[in-house]
């Protein structure tokens, strides 16, 4: 009983914290606090948070092979997935709503025409179905089929990445630390694999 | 933190009271960076606080309103907005980096060499400029490459007066203008994000034009360093990387001088850098644009609303090509 209840402690205080961004954005946009142009920074952090999220998400698999003490951490991976889902979602709507003023006709050309525009667009379609079927029952229903439609998350992650390296004018110190970051968590598992073939 | 010696300072070297209160705007500079850091947001309220404040900046002598023409009636950018919202990479890349790092940068004494093809090259003591030409101002909108935009009120000075004082040859076809180039003042400078030091250029007809000022202040005080101090270029019907910063050098040459920006990208920055909605850059829309302290975003104009004004300076050229 002990465990369990840490466990839950522990994920409500993550799903907490993941979420102080947000509020401090909210906050922050009703007390003008948000600096000289708010919604470059609402489109900023939100877009961060969900790289972040996706980054603490593809994390959990290496970390859980580092020690089976850390075997309990398996059901963040639903939890971070799903965070990068709303703060993609955000950031989107963000975009659309105060750089594009809900014109659906511009959506679509920046989509058509914007590279970064289309790579961001792509990751979150790619994201949108794995929140839907991240419940135990989609699980179950779609068996074997789960894994293989989860797997999804590396291109959304690589094409998120790639989204951010893209757009920076010139500095580019921090989309490649994000870039780095995934290159290790998707590097390791090739890795693995290669040696698990080795030894098999 | 560190403090400048006493002793190290040349004993000529009055502290003018402008400098010395902006001394003490570091120190609060520095108190508001670790309260950003502790909380990991919020820089853009340490950059609020590491402005000096108006009072603290020099007053300008003589400044008249210029002619209609010349000022919009549109309304102005909240001054804290457009003293801590800058692209000045010679202080770093983030907008909030100028306010916070620009207090380094030694504003006086400041010389400015006018050279090349001039029957009279020189160097100007940036004090002899302010003496020597009325100073009017002048309000603008600004329109940055990136999309936002700002309406400033500066305070400057007609380019043309300038140049013509130091009377540019038939020789003379363009205007070469280079920012000051200074680690130790400049610390963005101490990595190579840019090729310093910054380069702007303009075809003689575009400087000599009466929209083209030397800015020397904004909101009616002397310019605080992240905004270009002492002495900037501001030329509102091209894109804000246009109007370089804290100038040291004009230099009239024949040709087409290079650019920093289009050094850099030549596929996304020319050399005309005319503010166009027609045109995009390549990877993002230059249709609309965000002013500053307004939610959605608003078309924007050719030439940046001046049209009327600059348009003929570019009869017969593809403005396409010539972007």
């Amino acid at each position: 009983m002990q465990p369990r209840m840490n466990r839950e402690l522990v994920h409500g205080l993550v799903v907490a914290g993941a979420l102080v961004p947000l509020a401090w954005l909210a906050f922050g946009a009703a007390q003008g606090g948000l600096g000289a142009n708010p919604v470059e920074t609402i489109t900023h952090v939100t877009g961060a948070w969900a790289l972040k999220s996706l980054l603490a998400c593809l994390a959990i698999t290496p970390l859980r092979r580092l020690s089976p003490r850390l075997a309990a951490l398996a059901p963040f991976r639903r939890t971070f997935g799903l965070l990068a889902f709303l703060y993609a979602t955000l950031h989107a709507l963000t975009f659309f709503a105060l750089d594009l003023g809900f014109a659906l006709a511009r959506l679509a050309e920046e989509i058509a025409e914007r590279p970064y525009v289309t790579l961001g667009f792509a990751a979150l379609c790619l994201l949108a179905p794995l929140a839907l079927t991240s419940t135990r029952g989609w699980q179950r229903r779609l068996g074997p089929r789960w894994v293989k439609l989860h797997r999804l998350v590396y291109v959304a992650a690589a094409l998120a990445a790639a989204h951010f390296v893209w757009l920076v004018k010139k500095d580019l110190r921090e989309p490649l630390i994000y870039a780095a970051l995934l290159a290790l968590l998707l590097g390791a598992r090739v890795v693995w694999r290669l040696r698990r073939r080795a030894s098999s | 933190m560190r403090l400048i010696r006493p002793s190290l300072m040349p004993e000529r070297d009055v502290t003018p009271e402008a400098i010395c209160l902006q001394r003490r705007s570091f120190l609060r500079a520095g108190a508001a960076f670790s309260a950003a850091a502790l909380f990991g947001c919020g820089d853009d309220n340490a950059a609020r606080a590491a402005t000096p404040a108006p009072a603290e900046l020099a007053t300008l002598p003589n400044v008249v309103p210029a002619p209609e023409r010349f000022r919009t009636s549109e309304a102005l950018t909240r001054r804290e907005d457009a003293t801590a919202y800058n692209n000045f990479y010679e202080f770093g890349t983030d907008k909030d980096d100028p306010a916070q790092n620009a207090h380094s940068l030694r504003v006086r004494p400041w010389a400015l060499a006018v050279e090349g093809a001039v029957a009279q090259p020189g160097v100007l003591d940036v004090d002899a400029l302010l003496r020597a030409f009325p100073l009017e101002e002048r309000i603008y909108r600004l329109r940055c490459v990136e999309a936002w935009s700002m309406v400033i009120p500066w305070v400057g000075i007609p380019l043309a007066d300038v140049l013509k004082r130091f009377a540019p040859t038939a020789e003379a076809k363009y205007v070469a203008f280079e920012t000051l180039v200074d680690k130790t003042q400049m610390p963005g400078q101490r990595r190579s994000t840019l090729d310093w030091p910054y380069r702007e250029g303009l075809r003689l007809d575009e400087a000599m034009h009466p929209l083209a000022i030397l800015a020397v202040g904004m909101y009616g005080r002397a310019l605080p360093n992240q905004n270009g101090a002492p002495l900037r270029l501001v030329v509102p019907w091209k894109y804000g990387f246009k109007s370089i910063k804290s100038i040291v050098k004009m230099k009239l040459v024949p040709r087409m001088p290079r650019t920093t920006w289009s050094d850099e990208n030549a596929n996304e920055y020319g050399f005309y850098a005319n503010v166009n909605p027609a045109v995009d850059h390549p990877r993002w829309s230059q249709k609309s644009e965000r002013r500053i302290g307004e939610w959605s975003k608003r078309p924007t104009l050719p030439f940046n609303g001046y049209g009327e004004q600059v348009a003929s300076l570019y009869q017969g050229m593809n403005l396409r090509r010539y972007y």
